[in-house]
């Protein structure tokens, strides 16, 4: 398959639940060969979306393509093609491992052996663990052990890591990689923003059942404008007036944004805007706790297009 | 079929997740066995019972339990007047007796028991006091295996257990992997639907076998209950009888996305039936009015049909009819179930 192959592609894509919109008119394509990631909070329509394209949902209005075919008519041969880990599936509790991945493979025509999967999740010492005995790190890996059994060309996985500890989470996005440079397409969805900053190749970012924004994470994080941030709260709760544009005015800052008594700033040069920010507030005699700066991430993205995290904390 | 296939593998999932479950063999097997233990021991046929008779205190009081006493199967207690209402009313004496010039029977007129404490109690009174019967009787005593309780109760255990196991089976397991989203996740992948719902059903026939033998081979051994038909007609009706509630099962499962919501719907379906059909007495024992709706029943259908074959050696084709009924609730369930099944 060429790089330039389109692996998904889904027109104003629309769908309604009684009294909610949950997707307002999306428009996707994926390239073949590459991670797409869809990030957002939660409640913003990716599982929705997702199971759209995975044929498990009808849509209400739009058009999907998926590997040159629509739902209708070739459902059976895009099955044989997709890998899908849904959000939170739970799998049968008693059989063993090597039985599920069993089982899930001979649904499939053509695809891997059982001993290969187990390889590449790194399950091999509990294929004969019973799935309730697993970890929750075991159990996605299961999960994707089940996708890749049929040797899909395009990888679907919704929250693949949430709820993990950091080394399962890491030991997850490995595998995807491993699929990726095998030649698979992947689309995945998260609210971890540095998951999609290490695996994804473009992101698309989701709110309230629209792309707000789309691209490489290199060129989300640089459409801020900068590549740091700066965050301060003040010692006195925030009573003291300090205006959002007066520090927006400082050199080196590009935007300021105020959430309670915590301040946050967009910033270009962080050598300048430091001392910038220090002397305006000696200047206006407020006292600073606790300053943060870090590099811009997709999260500071998300802030500065919604004003809101993309998690609830 | 090679072992590999689908459909293997799907109904290989589904027998061992069951027989994985200590829980799920004991409803299956170990539970019908216990109850026929237990119902056997607590109805088994003994030596006609002891009748114990209160006889009021008062004059000739004495002499009266005296002479209640020479009669065989009667055991005279002579106890205070209050005592003697009291043990009436809890059912610890079947009757009252009063001597007297007139004698008087106090009892309860509406209960078997006192009744025939009534009969017995006046023919040993007037018998000791001179009664001569007109002409000599003789009685012949004889006890029939397969008219005793515990042959009218084994084929009632093993229909009941065919309800439940086909209800449980099917349903809760169906409700169960849909609640899990473990239906979802299958019908991601190229799995077949028909695949899907065949496994469950052949699991269940696996698990029918072994059901069916250990009951019924339990009752031939422990109790001696007969088995006058023949047994593959036997196996035949149970095979349908399992069916009939397998689309049952797989109609209240059809829809439902909580295994509580499983779980009352089936109550609500067998709890009519545990009492209706003629598991533990006979459903003759309902009004006439009702034995239309009754015998429409699945469970009664199948009781009818197992006993008919089991006790009184019926033929196929004369047991066609609860048979067919049992065959029309469960090929009507099914392709309902098809129809409005959910599958996500």
């Amino acid at each position: 398959m060429s790089t330039s192959a389109i692996a998904i592609s889904c027109r104003a894509l629309v769908k309604r639940y009684k009294d909610v919109t949950a997707v307002a008119g999306l428009d996707l394509e994926v390239r073949a060969g590459e991670c797409f990631g869809l990030l957002g909070p939660n409640g913003a329509g990716k599982t929705t979306t997702v199971e759209m394209l995975e044929g498990l949902l009808a849509h209400d209005e739009g058009d999907i393509e998926i590997l040159g075919m629509r739902w209708d008519g070739h459902e059976h041969a895009l099955r044989e093609r997709l890998g899908v880990a849904l959000q939170e599936t739970k799998l049968a509790d008693r059989l063993t491992v090597a039985e599920v991945i069993r089982l899930f493979r001979s649904f499939y025509r053509r695809g891997r052996t059982v001993e290969e999967v187990l390889d590449v999740v790194e399950l091999g010492e509990k294929r004969d663990a019973w799935v309730e005995k697993l970890s929750g790190g075991q159990r996605q890996r299961l999960a994707i052990a089940c996708a890749l059994v049929g040797a899909p060309d395009l990888l679907f996985l919704d929250e693949p890591t949430t709820g993990l500890d950091p080394q399962s989470r890491r030991q997850l996005w490995e595998i995807v990689a491993a699929f990726k440079r095998g030649g698979g397409t992947v689309v995945l969805t998260t609210h971890y923003m540095e998951e999609a900053e290490r695996l994804c190749d473009r992101v698309a970012v989701m709110d309230h059942g629209k792309v707000i924004a789309l691209g490489s994470p290199r060129e989300l994080i640089a459409s801020l404008g900068a590549d740091h941030i700066v965050e301060f709260s003040l010692d006195d709760g925030g009573a003291e007036p300090l205006p959002e544009a007066a520090l927006a005015a400082l050199p080196g800052v590009k935007a300021a944004r105020r959430d309670g008594p915590r301040f946050s700033l967009t910033v270009t040069e962080a050598h300048r805007a430091v001392p910038a920010l220090m002397l305006e507030l000696e200047r206006r005699g407020v006292e600073m706790t606790e300053l943060v700066t870090h590099h811009a991430t997709l999260e500071d993205l998300f802030l500065s297009l919604t004003g809101r995290h993309l998690r609830d904390e | 079929m090679k072992a590999h296939h689908p459909f293997v593998q799907l109904t290989l999932a589904r027998f061992r997740e069951q027989l994985r479950q200590p829980e799920v063999l004991f409803w299956v097997f170990g539970f019908p066995l216990l109850l026929a233990v237990a119902l056997g021991l607590a109805f088994r046929n003994r030596p006609p019972d002891v009748i114990r008779v209160g006889v009021e205190a008062g004059a000739h009081a004495d002499s009266m339990a005296a002479l209640l006493a020479q009669a065989r199967g009667l055991r005279p207690v002579v106890l205070s007047p209050a005592d003697a209402a009291d043990q009436l009313r809890k059912g610890r004496v079947a009757i009252v007796v009063v001597p007297g010039d007139t004698v008087v029977y106090r009892y309860d007129s509406t209960r078997t028991e006192s009744r025939m404490a009534r009969l017995a109690t006046d023919d040993a009174l007037q018998r000791a006091l001179g009664r001569r019967d007109p002409r000599p009787v003789v009685d012949q005593k004889k006890m029939e295996k397969g008219s005793r309780y515990i042959d009218f109760l084994i084929p009632g255990l093993l229909g009941l257990n065919l309800m439940g196991t086909g209800m449980w089976g099917l349903g809760y397991a169906v409700v169960d992997a849909r609640k899990k989203k473990l239906m979802k996740r299958l019908l991601a992948s190229p799995m077949r639907k028909s695949h899907y719902l065949l496994s469950f059903m052949a699991a269940r026939l696996t698990m029918l076998g072994p059901e069916v033998v250990l009951l019924i081979g339990f009752g031939m051994l422990a109790f001696g209950v007969p088995m006058r038909g023949s047994v593959g007609s036997f196996l035949l009706v149970a095979l349908i009888g399992a069916m009939c509630f397998a689309g049952i099962g797989l109609l209240t499962a059809s829809r439902a996305r909580t295994t509580e919501t499983a779980n009352g719907l089936m109550n609500l379906i067998m709890m009519p039936m545990w009492i209706l059909s003629g598991v533990f007495f006979s459903s003759a024992n309902f009004p006439a009015a009702m034995q239309p709706f009754i015998k429409a029943l699945p469970l009664t259908a199948l009781n009818d049909a197992l006993r008919a074959v089991m006790l009184d050696g019926a033929s196929l084709a004369s047991v066609a009819g609860p048979v067919a009924i049992c065959a029309a609730w469960g090929v009507a369930s099914f392709v309902i179930a098809l129809r409005i099944f959910r599958w996500l």
